[in-house]
């Protein structure tokens, strides 16, 4: 009973935590980019413009909630939470923190734990394509087929390098499970200074992992499913309203997923180097811990941000040469140098 | 509770199965097909196949059904001149006596020899899945594993050569 | 309460004896090549039953093998109709028979 209460509990606050960082990572997104362009971005609703995404959640609830008469009714309306339901479920199995002592009461910060943990988020990741090509067919409109075939065969592609690019470190952790890979980056330590993160051990794999990541989550520079100026806007040049804002924040909270899964697999998740001892269990340590945990995930959110004011499209032949002739091959190769590292060292 | 979830699951597979084959819209039939995969995931779950549940997700769902969809959607096989036309009376007939007939026969088949028998509590759980798998995998079935990439090398190469238009210059396309 | 292997076994049965009926009457080659999915998948179930029943893990090995044969042969098949679309602009197998005599 205990325990069906805790999981409750600890689902409500992910849940809410992640709609709200969804809602304020696209204030970020408006306030970055108007940094990067030399602009002041929004600023008049609240104080440096904090209430906007209160305001754009009402815009969106009050607007007029079109259905075009030319579109496959079901699946039209299928396809959004299709897309929004896969992203947020991603972040159940991430350790956003150890074992906390609440009430005299320990608390694991990870909704569950479950044994095969990088899988089922490979397999989220997989499903995400769904929403994306159902709402291009059923939109009936040519922009929006183009976009749904667009990222079938992007996210295909990609899913091939994002599945690789994890079997290195997976190789030297031997098991799936997130909470049991952090735990062994913060255990150890390499040259007797840098923390034991695997972004050190597994460089290849963190920079291929990070662009296979990228191209998942549709975002700058591998938006072509949605590319504004050729393809209007892509798979849901057809929604309006609410169903739109589900498509937008399935893009944010993919990124907020994509982040924190960087951040636990490869920058050794709630551990805080040289301040904080991996195995205290006081309050103060896991506050820290979970400290350490949001500012590395928002530090990967800004690195999406970033990034997308920066690059310049693809081309579609260009997106596909990198995802097969460039990530492909390189995943291998890390695949072959962790093994051969592994065999000469046991 | 774990029979709740078995006839949850078995009649999601079903239903999702009798839809399949009844669809007319190709693209409603891979939709079918992919909540029988998740179906089928949630039974591999009962069975504690936890490695084969995710993978059935990831090759079956996430994969080779967006595969389907892509072709579905590239021939555009959706559109109303490209549905095949409706079976004749005799021809419905005929379908559900065969469907009875096979089932009558496999059921009977599968009740006659294991009737009664629970799956066993005391066999070995696999919860260490995945590294059992791999073990077995990389050692007794060692030579199967490598026929089984060298096949999905020939389907790849295979591939390639069929789907290339134009031989000899001109861009390719690639899957 | 555990669940009777009886149960999958004829449940497996039932979702093979779908598939069968799927390629016996559907023309569509498209729709027929998910059918065949649907069938590998029943006799998937079929061996991760048996080997949760004798505790063995060859089962699941030999599913894992199915999984991966069966990506190839999609891969394949769906190259095949797309040729065939392009040269016949139409996939109902009565009308492929460029073969039969």
């Amino acid at each position: 009973m205990d325990y069906a209460i805790e999981s409750v509990v600890k689902i409500v606050v992910v849940f809410g935590g992640m709609l709200g960082a969804v809602a304020y990572l696209v204030l970020a997104e408006r306030k970055v980019s108007a940094y990067i362009q030399n602009r002041l971005g929004p600023n008049r609703v609240g104080p440096w413009g904090l209430l906007q995404p209160l305001a754009d959640g009402l815009k969106f609830l009050f607007k007029e909630d079109v259905i075009p008469r030319h579109v496959n009714r079901f699946v039209y309306l299928a396809a959004p939470p299709a897309i929004l339901v896969p992203a947020l479920m991603g972040f159940a199995i991430v350790p956003f923190g150890d074992t906390m002592t609440l009430w005299g009461h320990e608390v694991r910060l990870q909704i569950a734990d479950i044994n095969v943990g990088v899988l089922y988020l490979l397999a989220l990741a997989s499903l995400g394509v769904y929403g994306v090509v159902l709402g291009g067919w059923a939109s009936n409109n040519k922009y929006a087929l183009l976009g749904g075939l667009r990222a079938s065969a992007q996210m295909i592609s990609y899913e091939l390098a994002l599945g690789l690019s994890l079997i290195g470190v997976l190789m030297a952790a031997g098991t799936l499970q997130l909470d049991e890979i952090v735990r062994q980056q913060s255990e150890r330590t390499l040259f007797g200074f840098l923390p034991g993160w695997n972004v050190f051990t597994q460089p290849l794999g963190f920079v291929l992992f990070t662009a296979a990541a990228f191209a998942e989550s549709n975002r700058l520079p591998f938006d072509l499913p949605e590319s504004e100026q050729e393809l209007v806007a892509g798979y849901h040049a057809e929604y309006s309203s609410m169903k739109f804002a589900m498509f937008f924040m399935a893009e944010y909270a993919h990124m907020i997923t994509a982040s924190a899964v960087i951040a636990t697999l490869f920058f050794g998740g709630w551990h805080m180097p040289w301040l904080v001892d991996p195995g205290s269990s006081s309050i103060g340590a896991s506050l820290l811990k979970l400290l350490a945990f949001l500012i590395k995930t928002g530090f990967f959110m800004f690195l999406f941000l970033w990034v997308r004011w920066t690059l310049p499209r693809f081309r579609y032949d260009q997106v596909m040469w990198l995802g097969w002739k460039v990530l492909l091959p390189l995943a291998l190769l890390n695949v072959f140098l962790t093994g051969l590292y592994l065999t000469l060292t046991h | 509770m774990e029979q709740i979830f078995f006839f949850v699951f078995a009649a999601i597979a079903l239903v999702a199965g009798v839809l399949l084959v009844a669809f007319r819209n190709p693209v409603y039939s891979a939709l079918s097909l992919v909540a029988a995969f998740f179906a089928l995931a949630g039974l591999f779950v009962l069975l504690n196949a936890y490695f084969l549940a995710a993978v059935q997700i990831i090759v079956y769902a996430g994969a080779i059904m967006v595969l389907f969809l892509f072709v579905i959607m590239l021939l555009n096989l959706g559109h109303a001149g490209a549905l095949e036309r409706v079976a004749g009376k005799y021809r419905r007939v005929a379908v559900v006596l065969l469907a009875a007939v096979l089932v009558a026969q496999l059921g009977f088949m599968a009740g006659r020899h294991w009737a009664g028998t629970p799956v066993s509590d005391e066999a070995p759980l696999f919860t260490d899945n995945v590294n059992a798998i791999g073990k077995l995998l990389y050692t007794r079935y060692l030579f199967p594993f490598e026929v089984v990439s060298l096949i999905l090398l020939v389907a790849l190469i295979g591939v390639m050569v069929m789907v290339k238009r134009d031989r000899g210059g001109g861009e390719s396309r690639s899957r | 309460m555990a669940v009777p292997v009886t149960y999958y076994l004829i449940l497996s049965a039932m979702l093979f004896a779908i598939g069968v009926t799927g390629v016996l009457i559907r023309r569509n080659a498209i729709v027929i090549f998910m059918c065949i999915e649907l069938m590998l998948n029943a006799v998937n179930l079929l061996f991760v039953t048996m080997a949760r029943y004798m505790g063995s893990g060859s089962g699941q090995v030999f599913v894992f093998f199915v999984m991966a044969v069966s990506a190839a042969e999609v891969a394949v098949g769906l190259a095949i109709i797309i040729a065939l679309y392009r040269n016949r602009q139409t996939l109902d197998v009565g009308e492929v028979n460029l073969l039969k005599w």
